[in-house]
């Protein structure tokens, strides 16, 4: 069975590591908060301006002074700060963030990723997603692995604008785990339930098969 | 003599000199953090022709949204605008112009254009459509773009408070892309929720200090939210 979203964001969380500065993208990326694993300590950074952030408040804590970058009311934890958006994006850009969790529409066997346009669809922005994924080290990209018709979305080359040109090596996709490196994808996990067939033939890109692939653990 | 005095007393006062075919940088996340009040002087103005540089273009009938109502805008310098369906409209028949730009890009073009940086190359947006005609160039064994600093005739800022002499605090994430806007007007306006005299901040914990300052108006705000989310 393909994962559900609950299921991608758990798979994801097994990525984070205790001390983890993370920056999670709009929609599956943003469950991974509700997975982090029990004693594990994790900083949420919101790219408008907030390390630290926490549940959506209760009635009443509402405060419109404080939202994320999905522009949802949010909490600081503690420990958090704010900063200005030329503050975060040097986080981001610098390279401090440990891990960036983020969507695709496509991703290619050299690590190139389209998430932001669809031409002849209107064109609302890249927002933050270029500068997240231009200098980030760790990058977990999550997306269904084929589209609705059944067509593969991990590519020998993005049809799409790009988001950034090389820059993903790891992919969990609602039927693998996937890592780019040597301009290939590799399987490395399956999604319990799903066969090694069902993803070779879902995939377009040049896809590296082990003689061994494990199903995912939850 | 009004010395280092920046308060004024009314929006007249603010935006004077404010003219047709005018570049102003707003600061805001959404609709955290914008200066509502000055956006609404501007809509009576009735100042047209403008080129608008801020993160997002509000929603319908709230924040600078309300601009694009009367269709003064011509041309808007943000990283995303989903969230107005006029933006949509007049985007499609032409009436509008938009330059999109990547967040972080955005943030530090408008960061150089105060700190007296023509430009910078940054790794993002490298072999995207935004490098398209942008200069570029390897450091460290990565391409990165040529990116030019934005200066405005007017920055509108919201802060959280200000003292008598421009010196301002910002609030949580409402603070966001004002720091930024404030630097890089040649005349910065800003409307605070609260005006105290000088003194009575801590210099230690003064996020803009007043020098980038030219006009304090005291303003009272809505702070309409835009996606209202809680815990049960």
């Amino acid at each position: 069975m393909a994962l559900t979203r609950e299921q991608l964001a758990q798979r994801v969380a097994q990525e984070l590591c205790d001390g983890y500065y993370v920056n999670l993208g709009i929609g599956i990326p943003t469950l991974v908060a509700n997975h982090v694993p029990e004693g594990m300590e994790v900083m949420l950074q919101s790219e408008n301006g907030l390390l630290g952030m926490g549940e959506f408040p209760t009635e009443e804590n509402i405060d419109p002074d404080l939202i994320n970058a999905g522009k949802q009311t949010v909490t600081a934890v503690t420990g958090a700060s704010y900063f200005s958006s030329a503050d975060s994006f040097t986080m981001i850009r610098g390279g401090h963030v440990d891990l960036t969790v983020l969507g695709a529409f496509e991703v290619d066997q050299n690590g190139s990723i389209a998430s932001w346009m669809i031409p002849g669809k209107l064109v609302k922005g890249m927002g933050g997603a270029m500068d997240l994924v231009a200098s980030a080290k760790n990058i977990v990209v999550t997306m269904t692995h084929a589209n609705k018709k059944g067509e593969s979305k991990l590519l020998r080359k993005c049809t799409l604008p790009l988001t950034g040109a090389a820059c993903i090596k790891k992919i969990v996709s609602d039927l693998a785990y996937i890592e780019i490196h040597d301009r290939k994808f590799h399987l490395i996990e399956r999604a319990p339930g799903v066969s090694v067939d069902e993803i070779v033939l879902k995939t377009e890109g040049e896809l590296i098969v082990p003689e061994n692939v494990p199903e995912m653990v939850f | 003599m009004q010395g280092f005095n920046k308060v004024v007393l009314s929006y007249d006062e603010a935006l004077d000199g404010l003219t047709n075919n005018m570049t102003i940088m707003v600061g805001g996340f959404g609709l955290c953090g914008i200066p509502e009040g000055l956006i609404g002087k501007i809509k009576c103005m009735g100042v047209r022709e403008l080129t608008c540089i801020s993160n997002n273009a509000g929603v319908d009938g709230f924040g600078l949204g309300i601009l694009l109502e009367e269709q003064q805008i011509k041309k808007m310098i943000a990283s995303y605008v989903g969230e107005n369906s006029l933006f949509e409209k007049q985007l499609l028949s032409g009436e509008l112009a938009v330059e999109l730009t990547p967040q972080g890009t955005l943030a530090e073009k408008m960061r150089a254009g105060g700190a007296g940086i023509p430009a910078f190359f940054t790794p993002s947006g490298y072999g995207t459509p935004i490098a398209k005609g942008k200069e570029t160039r390897e450091y460290n064994g990565k391409m990165h773009v040529l990116e030019e600093a934005l200066t405005a005739d007017f920055s509108l800022v919201k802060a959280w408070k200000a003292d008598t002499m421009g010196n301002l605090v910002f609030r949580k994430t409402a603070m966001n892309f004002n720091p930024m806007a404030a630097t890089a007007g040649r005349i910065t306006v800003v409307e605070v929720e609260e005006i105290v005299r000088a003194g009575e901040l801590d210099p230690n914990h003064i996020h803009t200090p007043g020098i980038y300052v030219n006009r304090v108006i005291k303003g009272s705000f809505e702070k309409r939210i835009e996606k209202l989310t809680v815990t049960k």
